[in-house]
């Protein structure tokens, strides 16, 4: 019996355009720990042509294909103020490869055509002919972030933007720097699959937190979970990887 | 040529890696293909697609061979293009000419089309497409494309399936003079087409399914394992009943009765077509059964969420002791984000006996967040196979596994139960 302690609303953006590789799991993830914490989660699928919801505690995006990032762009276009004053409010976003990129200032195909993103975050990204793919391992604000990366985007900070993380094995932004995502307030973009949230889930109640208080005007008070398995599929990979 | 004999050799005595000795080969000679493959009289069929490749190449293989035919085939699930090289290998004199009637190729996607750039085949059969293996092919987009790019490339005859979007579009790039044949399923059944594709990749709102024609097979189900094949308003394979269970089975049977009635034309028997489907054994890992200890033992090859979510499926109202074995080889995916596509609520009732391989930790991981018990989780795959066997001896039992693990696990089984080896498929 989980005593509720409220309900946090979790807005899934363009789960059917852009959720081709597992970023779903976030979303279960974040559902299954605040029931395990005792909230009560309510997840809201937000798809192109709806009313967003502007009442959003969360908001989670994923990476797609090209023709499935074509299909949101007008929906985005449209909703780029409301995002953005969520995002200026305070409001806990994570944002997955394709949608990341969409949250930064443009994306620059191989031929030079510029698409403009919504601009919550200060980075650009170049589209390149030649993919980075493969597990990567973060050293974040979170302690170490496994997960796994396919982007053929790379993807540059402006100055005095931060990363999520340091690559401390695999590409992350571009392969040159050593930065991977990058965050703004409470908005965190990140080219991490694996889905990044299930393994990680320092990080995940790091959001978790942010959502409750924000929600709630109250603390948050974590209940008690094990979280022994996702640490030993966490510490595996980064001993996998990383040389010492 | 004769490199790839003594690599070939070289591979058996060692048990295993059965495209090794097709590298050989390949490099030595990339003309070997065109030239072993020249000549055959009723020519190359190549199936390729994401799901169900194996069965289904099975499945036409006995098919044409029940009418008489000499078919080569790659009966080893070496679906790349050096394990067709390597199981040419054992099968051809010094001249390097095949000697068959017809060769059936099992091929993955990238490397049908590599095929086509040495041999055009005369007949493909374009199953589905589905999210596989992202780290290799990157986008579905362009998995379907490399389907589409093969139609091109064949001479004589495609066959495509109807219900499948990304497929049966492909007819527009089918050159003049090559016949489109589909195969799918029976309108009345149209409601169960969720349990054999994933929907939320595609968007119905620009696809038309194209009006079947009477050389076009539909699968209509009669019960759980009964089922026939119509063709127009009359002509009917069937009723039969497969030894591999699940509606994804009867699907490659229907795709695999279509290609043969469209390969063989008046030749075509449809009692030959039955009992050589009703004779055809589960490939290995393919919901193969072996019998362990006097009990069945289930092993299910699992590579992506489509695959999976049939698997389940097919199982899921028969649930057994389990295990899950989950490697991140470059052949088995290296990404398994994946299995967050899956909904493996199906598992919740009996739990999970033990998880298993490289990535056992995250399968563990993945089975908690759909809130299914995982009993023991152990990460080398042949301790975790002896206590499986050992602590569930007495029940029937189910492994589901990724590529690599699988062929661990059979080649262990193998040797424990006396079972032939892989690429010695004695059906």
């Amino acid at each position: 019996m989980s005593a509720n302690k409220g309900r946090i609303k979790i807005v899934h953006i363009y789960p059917r355009e852009m959720s081709i590789y597992g970023d779903l799991g976030n979303t279960r993830a974040l559902a299954s720990r605040l029931r395990w914490h005792g909230y009560e989660p309510v997840v809201h699928q937000h798809h192109p042509g709806n009313d967003f919801p502007t009442d959003a505690h969360l908001v989670l995006g994923g990476g797609g294909q090209d023709s499935g990032q074509a299909r949101v762009e007008d929906d985005l276009a449209h909703n780029a103020d409301v995002l953005r004053a969520l995002a200026a409010d305070g409001t806990p976003m994570l944002m997955i490869c394709g949608m990341y990129q969409l949250f930064g200032n443009a994306f620059i195909t191989v031929q030079g055509e510029r698409l403009p993103g919504i601009g919550i975050l200060d980075v650009t990204t170049q589209g390149n002919a030649k993919r980075m793919i493969g597990p990567v391992v973060l050293r974040t604000a979170y302690g170490d972030v496994v997960g796994y990366e396919n982007h053929s985007g790379s993807t540059k900070l402006a100055p005095g933007q931060q990363p999520f993380g340091t690559v401390r094995s695999g590409m992350g932004n571009n392969g040159i720097d050593a930065t991977e995502g990058a965050v703004t307030g409470n908005v965190f973009g990140s080219y991490l699959h694996g889905p990044l949230l299930p393994a990680n889930p320092r990080f995940a109640d790091a959001l978790i937190k942010l959502a409750v208080e924000r929600a709630l005007c109250a603390l948050f008070v974590p209940g008690l979970i094990d979280d022994e398995i996702a640490d030993q599929a966490r510490t595996r990979q980064v001993r996998r990887l990383v040389r010492r | 040529m004769a490199a790839g004999k003594a690599a070939r050799a070289a591979s058996r005595l060692r048990g295993g890696g059965s495209a090794l000795p097709g590298l050989v080969v390949e490099t030595v000679d990339p003309r070997f293909l065109s030239n072993a493959l020249a000549d055959l009289a009723r020519g190359v069929v190549v199936v390729t697609g994401t799901n169900g490749k194996t069965t289904t190449t099975k499945m036409l293989v006995a098919i044409l061979r029940e009418h008489g035919l000499t078919v080569f085939t790659n009966p080893t699930g070496s679906n790349f293009t050096r394990g067709v090289i390597s199981s040419m290998l054992a099968e051809i004199p010094l001249s390097g000419r095949l000697r068959a009637d017809i060769a059936v190729l099992e091929l993955d996607e990238a490397h049908a089309l590599k095929f086509a750039s040495s041999v055009k085949p005369t007949h493909s059969l374009l199953l589905n497409v589905a999210r596989d293996q992202l780290d290799r092919f990157a986008e579905i987009d362009h998995t379907a494309k490399l389907l589409a790019d093969l139609a091109e490339q064949t001479t004589t005859g495609v066959v495509l399936n109807i219900d499948d979007s990304f497929v049966s579009r492909i007819a527009g790039r089918v050159p003049d003079g090559v016949t489109v044949t589909y195969f799918g399923v029976d309108p009345s059944i149209a409601d169960r087409l969720p349990e054999l594709q994933e929907a939320d990749v595609r968007f119905e709102d620009e696809f038309t399914p194209p009006r079947p024609s009477d050389a076009d097979g539909l699968l209509k189900p009669h019960d759980e394992r009964s089922f026939e094949v119509r063709f127009g308003q009359t002509e009917r394979v069937g009723p039969l009943v497969l030894k591999q269970r699940g509606l994804a089975a009867m699907i490659n049977a229907t795709a695999a009765v279509t290609t043969a009635k469209a390969l063989l034309a008046k030749e075509f028997r449809q009692s030959g077509a039955v009992a050589a489907l009703e004779r055809v054994e589960p490939p290995f890992g393919r919901g193969e059964v072996i019998d362990a200890d006097g009990q069945p033992l289930e092993l299910v090859l699992v590579k992506n969420p489509a695959g999976f979510t049939v698997a389940l499926g097919t199982y899921g109202n028969a649930p057994v002791t389990t295990m899950v074995a989950i490697n991140d080889n470059y052949a088995d995916g290296r990404d398994v984000s994946w299995l967050y596509d899956v909904s493996f609520e199906s598992l919740r009732e009996k739990g999970v006996a033990l998880t298993s391989g490289v990535r056992a930790y995250d399968m563990a991981l993945r089975l908690k967040y759909d809130d299914v018990a995982v009993a023991e989780v152990e990460p080398d795959l042949g301790v975790a196979l002896e206590r499986f066997l050992t602590a569930y001896r007495n029940e029937p039992k189910r492994i589901f596994c990724t590529y690599t693990a699988m062929m661990a696990l059979r080649r262990d089984l193998a040797t424990r139960y006396g079972l032939a080896n892989f690429g010695e498929d004695p059906a």
